[in-house]
């Protein structure tokens, strides 16, 4: 078994609400009372990312996968847990100690729109990040490291002179992949990287993405909300429900036999070109709001198999024959 | 004669530096109680064709040619009082986003009674019944409750389904529906356009839907159209399209997507993207990512060929056709 890239432990995020303290007194019942009022983003999630693989993480919008992300990143602290990167605790260093992992660990974003500088042209942008990590480089290793990174994206050289603003959605997310290996990562968070484009050119950014992996070993972390491109492009997944994972498997056992009943639904959600009508799972109600959380097992009050246990007890990841681990306790059990 | 009928219809923006053709020659129908799918590049024109099918396109576009037939009446020389009359009440909208719709200030029942009364001459209490019959129609949980409450306090989905009760508030002929879907989660999505099909069924209420989703067009609906580039470049049965599209973009965007690929193997793609409308080419509008193009395809415009079923617009399917009933008359 080889030692994982990158590993979350015990990961849990809060997001405050409540505002300064003034905002938080109120007066009720006779007696002044502290109020406070929190999002719990994440709320105990542990994953391992393996070198050379692509993680996938999917779920329903609000369940928490940017978070993750941008957990990992460090472009926000845990409320609790640990993130470790090859070996060493990252989520605590600071400056100059985190510097060699700000390198090594590139995200890709949603918005092409938003990533880019657009008062950059596209050489300065792709300079930028290779003199910052690389202060003692010629100008012609800057240069040839440009023009490869170029190359292996399908920018056109003529490009670099031209601002972000000119270029296509697609195009700039090209820019943006671009800008991420410029550096020669390792490991690649990309989060919703071709949710925001046009279908045709979906396919375009999601070949460079499997193209870059193979030709420069890259581990990617992959959020998305679009399950076709997880069966295309993961190795594993694992579904997030309400800031939990609730099942974690090899892409194609997922596919082939999902476990954990939102899993099942989700799954049977995804309008597919061979159907003549929508032949979902239905579910009860919605996604709760992830400000007061239910007990027990998040899904239960949209779960057909819910019992009382369910309401209780919170259901831990659990390995199941087939290897898949499922956080539920209708498959402990046997019911399920 | 059908319900709606759309001829040669021409859509501009009057902008800066000369007019924006963002539809050309748009020709399509739609029956009584059929339910039409609309698909197509971002930018190609789906939302501009729904939008002046109510006569709805705000300066500076205007319809440019071309006739909105709605039960054999054009809507594009119609006055904007006779307009009213039909909007919202036997044609209907549905938008992405339902605050496009919903008045944050107002309570779902003021709003729903109001544009109930808007048309009917009705006592304000047989409106709340119509109101409240409708919410119970889609579903929504707890309806009398809703009529008090402002959109705010209601989930995505939620407000979804009061969309949909307002847009069948006056029995409507036909309901348009930009995107219905596409800012809600798969589960919600499946749910909702699982409803929306009942009861365009049920009412007999005809559906135009625009969706970039290829699965939901499959599931939801009886014929297509595919849009490029401000032109309908094929038109059909809806699953004739899908198990075998005819124009290399409807090929090309089928095939590209990730589940008609092997895992981990690359996806086909189209290269290049879409021209902005400001530069459209001469010629076939997807002469420049096309695998298929040749010379003739540069000079002109194709014009329709009959395929099955389906209208394509397209020299190389021509030309396959023009083949194939040569070899046919060889034979015999
Ligand atoms: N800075 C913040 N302050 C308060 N709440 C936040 C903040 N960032 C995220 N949240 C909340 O945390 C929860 C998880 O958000 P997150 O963005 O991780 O979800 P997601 O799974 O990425 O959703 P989507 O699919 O919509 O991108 C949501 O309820 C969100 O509203
Ligand atoms: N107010 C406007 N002024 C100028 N051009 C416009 C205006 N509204 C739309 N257009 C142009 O009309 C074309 C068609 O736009 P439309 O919104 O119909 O595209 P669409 O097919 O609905 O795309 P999407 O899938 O992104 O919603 C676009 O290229 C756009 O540039
Ligand atoms: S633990 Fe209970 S409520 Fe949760 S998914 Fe399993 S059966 Fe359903
Ligand atoms: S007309 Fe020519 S360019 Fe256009 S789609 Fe057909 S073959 Fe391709
Ligand atoms: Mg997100
Ligand atoms: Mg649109």
């Amino acid at each position: 078994m080889t030692s994982p890239l990158v590993s979350i432990r015990g990961l849990e995020k809060r997001f405050d609400l409540s505002g300064s303290l003034l905002e938080q007194i109120t007066f009720e019942g006779g007696r002044f009372r502290r109020k406070q009022e929190a999002v719990h983003a994440i709320n105990g999630v542990d994953l391992e990312v393996q070198k050379g693989e692509a993680l996938c993480v999917v779920g329903e919008s609000g369940c928490g996968k940017s978070t993750v992300a941008r957990t990992v990143m460090g472009l926000i602290s845990p409320s609790a847990g640990e993130i470790h990167y090859d070996g060493q605790r990252i989520d605590n260093l600071d400056g100059k100690a985190a510097l060699p992992y700000r390198r090594k660990m590139q995200m890709i974003f949603q918005n092409p729109y938003a990533s880019l500088n657009p008062r950059m042209t596209i050489q300065q942008t792709l300079e930028e990040p290779i003199r910052f990590h690389h202060p003692d480089w010629s100008q012609t290793q800057v240069r040839d490291k440009i023009h490869e990174v170029m190359h292996s994206v399908g920018i056109d050289p003529d490009w670099g002179s031209r601002f972000g603003h000119e270029f296509s959605g697609g195009q700039r997310q090209r820019i943006a992949i671009a800008r991420a290996l410029a550096v020669d990562p390792e490991f690649i968070v990309a989060d919703e990287p071709i949710s925001a484009l046009d279908v045709s050119i979906q396919a375009q950014v999601l070949n460079l993405l499997m193209d870059a992996q193979e030709s420069r070993g890259l581990t990617y972390l992959f959020i998305t909300h679009d399950l076709a491109v997880v069966e295309h492009f993961g190795t594993r997944v694992a579904v997030m429900y309400l800031g939990r994972v609730c099942e974690l498997a090899d892409t194609r056992n997922l596919f082939a036999a999902p476990r954990h009943p939102y899993t099942q639904a989700l799954l049977s959600a995804i309008p597919k070109l061979e159907d003549d009508r929508p032949n979902h799972i239905r579910l009860k109600g919605e996604v709760p709001t992830p400000v007061n959380l239910p007990s027990g097992c998040v899904f239960h009050g949209r779960c057909p198999y819910a019992n009382e246990r369910c309401r209780q007890e919170v259901p831990q990841l659990i390995a199941t024959d087939g290897g898949t681990q499922v956080a539920c306790h209708a498959v402990e059990e046997g019911r399920l | 004669m059908a319900l709606l009928e759309v001829k040669d219809l021409d859509v501009r923006f009057a902008v800066r530096g000369g007019d924006l053709t963002a539809l050309r020659g748009i020709s399509f129908s739609l029956d009584k109680g059929e339910r039409l799918g609309l698909v197509g590049e971002s930018g190609a024109g789906k939302s501009v064709a729904a939008f002046s099918i109510l006569n709805l396109i705000a300066k500076p576009g205007y319809i440019a040619g071309g006739q909105i037939l709605f039960e054999g009446k054009d809507l594009a020389a119609m006055s904007e009082r006779e307009l009213r009359k039909i909007r919202g009440n036997r044609i209907a909208m549905i938008f992405q986003d339902p605050m496009m719709t919903l008045n944050p200030v107002l309570t779902i029942g003021t709003q729903m009674v109001e544009a109930i009364l808007a048309h009917r001459n009705i006592s304000k209490k047989e409106a709340r019944a119509i109101a409240l019959d409708r919410l119970k129609k889609v579903q929504i949980p707890s309806p009398e409750k809703r009529l008090d409450q402002y959109p705010h306090e209601l989930s995505g989905g939620m407000r979804q389904r009061v969309i949909i009760a307002i847009a069948l508030l006056l029995d409507p002929e036909i309901i348009i529906a930009d995107e219905p879907t596409t800012a809600l989660d798969v589960t919600i999505q499946a749910e909702i356009m699982d409803l929306l099909l009942n009861l365009c069924e049920q009412e007999n209420v005809a559906l135009m839907l625009i969706t970039h989703d290829l699965g939901v067009v499959s599931q939801v609906t009886q014929r297509m159209l595919v849009m490029y580039s401000g032109r309908i470049i094929e038109q059909g049965p809806t699953r004739e399209i899908i198990n075998d599209a005819q124009h290399p973009y409807t090929q090309g965007l089928i095939n590209a997507l990730p589940q008609m690929g092997e895992p981990g193997a690359r996806l086909f793609q189209i290269p290049g993207s879409m021209p902005s409308l400001k530069n459209v080419p001469t010629g076939c509008p997807f002469h420049s990512r096309c695998n298929f193009a040749t010379e003739q395809c540069k000079q002109a415009m194709p014009e329709y060929v009959r395929s099955g079923n389906v209208d394509v617009a397209c020299y190389e399917v021509a030309n396959l056709i023009e083949q194939e009933k040569r070899m046919q008359e060889a034979e015999s």
